[in-house]
């Protein structure tokens, strides 16, 4: 492969509400058994990009302690890797990332001390599949000075909250609006760049002369008109986690027997083992519609629910259209409807939890009987 | 590199009495409990024992369990410094022979061992379910200044004289063994599971070397008590399961589905690693039910499963009931199948409206005392055609077709093996 990767991970957003308390948006848990970031790690991986550095800064220990070991996306080479880039302290610079661009260029001598000539970019809290090869061979086709991954959005949908894009007949970008009031078109960008190693980091120190600091609006959005910046189209899945609801959303997804497939084919989605026994059911069990990780015990009903890894549901009890996370430890008797019950949580036995107007975040932390 | 205690784990039996079971693999790695094979139970224990060192010896047919095995990394194995080490059996220039025994398997590695200069070395074997931490029983080792520890646990006296069985005083040193005795005088069953001082060990392999087919309870443990070793048994008390038969396969893996089992797996502080080759969730359908069972990775269940072990990734079609079975990985099953204790091995495909386990008993044809217990078992990559009804005591490998079945059917006590016809 002919490209380093760069996995934007420093994110959060408040519309994650209480979610983010915990940890950065890429190490959210989805689908059951992966966190966000597998999807972009897994994707460079099985690119065959070599080398990817990922870039962290909002609460990352939850994201590092997910990153302990490269091995399980076989990022533990004798070439290349995987990187790990927190903001530090140096004589030079004492400041935090100030924006996506700014985190790349305060590791800029990463990107000049690699020899690849193209840099494949993406943020860590998108998931979806995708070749970078199909993305680089068109970059080079195009000719293009940056390449952007676009998507059209279904007609009459709510684009607000991306980057949307207007492009000509020869694909090229003729408009580019971050997160617009009133959108022109409903394909839009989704975090996905392919730029030339050397193109970057001219770009990069322009910009840090400049003070300015974000990849969209002071790079992409200023530089529209002078690069020849081109679009990329993709239709196939792609979701990005930016808020409670899309969270739900997301993972919700999963249910759908054609997503999940989608996913499940070669090549796959890898994530750190962590060594759990198989799901179990008691007696009293009755789920439907659901997904269950391993490690989860279950006692009673689950209904239109994902349930993360070993999860603990006691007897009698319901869990409807809810999203349990890692190492949840349900009581008896507990009624848990339209929630997001919040990872290592423990909810008491003869207790109700129901989401009335949208999606409620459960997060209880109390002391654990175990037998 | 010195290592105080390296284990030696024997890993080459075929393990017969699983019949069609073990056609393509060897026992160590026959799936068990829904996502693990046979032998990440001794290589668990040896990791969670703070052995980090273990020759593993293979003989028959090896893919599977070099495949599972590889570097050791879901064991934590994969060392600078010792690690897993997969021992096949070699040609030399003077002689090559198989492994003819367990002591012979282990003479034959004594190169292996001396590499890391050991004070002990402990022997296992790799078809047993259980928890041990033998750091507890190298200490007793050493607190009794002993040669040789033999592991123990006390056994119905009815079927000791299936055992190697020891006779100890109270200080619980041996004053004497007896293989499989018909008439038992004490109840404390060898494990298989030993524990040598090194040059005791080593002496035994060397002196015993011309011994054909040279076994530890036939030969190594009698020369050292005949050389006045001092042999002492070390008593366990907790679940150890001898899966060597159908029998005890199907029952051990039963055994887990208990509300509290007695072998629980989800105990945090001694975890079972594997490697395993899915991470997905599971996905239970809106028409699915499941109760009392456990289900591994990525399995996809649109029938009923009660009391049963399904493995990763099997897929279970609308309207098919599976009732105290063992289905393993990868297998696909159809729509409206019935299945009752049976075992179906990896990578089956049973097609939809079979029916496994109807009628009544009938010894079996081929071998009554393999295919008993009145299971219907199913070999790896097996195919069972639409609609067939098959009886209990029956054994099926290979792809089979509906002319394999007068009248659709396969009566109680019949085998069919289509050898070397697989998917």
């Amino acid at each position: 492969m002919k490209a380093v990767g760069i996995i934007l991970a420093g994110g959060n957003s408040n519309r994650m509400k209480e979610l983010s308390r915990k940890r950065a948006i890429a190490a959210m848990p989805v689908g059951g058994s992966f966190r966000c970031i597998d999807f972009a790690l897994s994707n460079m991986s099985n690119s065959h990009v070599q080398t990817v550095a990922v870039l962290t800064q909002y609460n990352a220990r939850s994201l590092n302690e997910h990153l302990s070991s490269s091995k399980w996306w076989d990022f533990g080479r004798k070439q290349g890797g995987l990187f790990l880039f927190t903001p530090t302290v140096t004589a030079e610079n004492s400041d935090w990332y100030r924006g996506t661009a700014d985190a790349m260029y305060q590791n800029i001598d990463f990107l000049k001390k690699r020899h690849e000539p193209y840099v494949i970019i993406t943020n860590g809290d998108c998931v979806y599949k995708m070749d970078y090869n199909k993305i680089l061979d068109y970059h080079i086709e195009k000719k293009a000075d940056i390449t952007i991954a676009c998507k059209d959005m279904p007609v009459g949908s709510d684009v607000s909250r991306f980057g949307v894009i207007r492009m000509n007949e020869d694909s090229r970008i003729i408009d580019f609006e971050e997160k617009p009031l009133m959108a022109q078109s409903n394909t839009i960008s989704t975090g996905v760049y392919v730029i030339r190693r050397r193109q970057l980091i001219e770009i990069l120190e322009k910009a840090a002369e400049e003070n300015r600091f974000d990849f969209v609006n002071d790079v992409l959005i200023r530089y529209k008109n002078i690069k020849r910046i081109y679009a990329y189209k993709t239709n196939e899945y792609w979701s990005n986690i930016a808020s409670v609801d899309s969270y739900y959303q997301t993972n919700m997804d999963f249910l759908n027997p054609e997503v999940r497939s989608y996913f499940r084919a070669e090549p796959k989605i890898h994530s750190k083992v962590d060594d759990l026994p198989p799901a179990k059911y008691n007696t009293g069990s009755d789920v439907s519609n659901s997904l269950i990780a391993s490690g989860c015990i279950i006692n009673s009903k689950v209904e239109n629910s994902i349930l993360f890894k070993k999860v603990f549901i006691g007897k009698n009890c319901v869990i409807k259209n809810s999203i349990i996370l890692n190492d949840a430890y349900i009581g008896d008797n507990t009624h848990v409807e339209n929630c997001i019950v919040e990872s290592r949580g423990t909810l008491k036995a003869n207790t109700y939890y129901c989401g009335e107007n949208g999606i409620k975040i459960v997060s209880e932390e109390n002391e654990r009987y175990m037998l | 590199m010195k290592k105080e205690m390296i284990a030696m784990l024997l890993a080459g039996g075929q393990g017969s009495r699983l019949g069609v079971l073990t056609a393509d693999v060897a026992k160590p790695a026959v799936a068990f409990g829904g996502k693990y094979r046979i032998i990440d139970f001794p290589l668990s224990n040896c990791i969670n024992s703070g052995i980090d060192t273990v020759g593993v010896l293979t003989q028959y047919q090896p893919l599977r369990l070099n495949t599972h095995i590889g570097i050791g990394i879901p064991w934590d194995l994969d060392r600078n410094n010792g690690g897993v080490t997969v021992l096949p059996p070699y040609e030399r220039s003077n002689n090559s022979e198989w492994y003819s025994g367990t002591a012979n398997a282990i003479y034959q590695n004594i190169r292996y061992m001396e590499q890391y200069n050991p004070d002990y070395v402990l022997i296992l074997s790799g078809d047993h379910i259980y928890k041990m931490d033998y750091e507890v029983m190298l200490d007793f080792h050493k607190e009794n200044n002993a040669d040789v520890t033999i592991a123990t646990m006390p056994v119905p006296m009815e079927e000791a004289s299936r055992f190697g069985i020891v006779i100890a005083d109270e200080e619980k040193k041996i004053m004497e063994f007896e293989e499989k005795p018909e008439h038992p005088r004490s109840n404390l069953a060898s494990m298989g599971i030993y524990i040598f001082s090194w040059p005791v060990l080593r002496d035994a392999l060397i002196a015993m070397k011309d011994q054909n087919g040279c076994d530890f309870g036939k030969h190594i443990i009698p020369y050292c008590f005949e050389n006045k070793k001092r042999l002492f048994a070390y008593e366990f008390n907790g679940y150890w399961k001898d899966v060597g038969t159908l029998g005890s396969y199907w029952e051990a893996n039963m055994e887990l589905i208990d509300l509290i089992p007695e072998f629980n797996l989800y105990e945090e502080y001694w975890k079972i690693y594997t490697k395993s080759d899915s991470i997905e969730p599971q996905y239970i359908a809106s028409e699915a039910h499941v109760e009392r069972s456990i289900i591994g990775e990525g399995a996809e269940v649109y029938g009923d499963v009660e009391n049963s072990v399904i493995g990763p990734n099997v897929h279970i079609g609308k309207g098919t009931v599976i009732r105290d079975s063992i289905v393993m990985q990868d297998t696909m099953i159809g729509d409206h199948v019935t299945i009752d204790k049976s075992i179906v091995a990896e990578k089956c495909e049973i097609k939809d409206g079979a029916v496994l386990g109807t009628g009544e008993e009938a010894p079996n044809k081929l071998n009554a005392s393999i295919y008993s217990f009145g299971l219907v078992t199913v070999g790896e990559a097996s195919v069972i055609p639409e609609g067939v009804k098959i009886g209990k005591n029956t054994a099926i490998s290979g792809v089979t077709e509906k002319a394999d079945y007068p009248d659709g059917n396969l009566a109680s006590g019949e085998v069919i093996i289509k050898a070397g016809d697989r998917k």
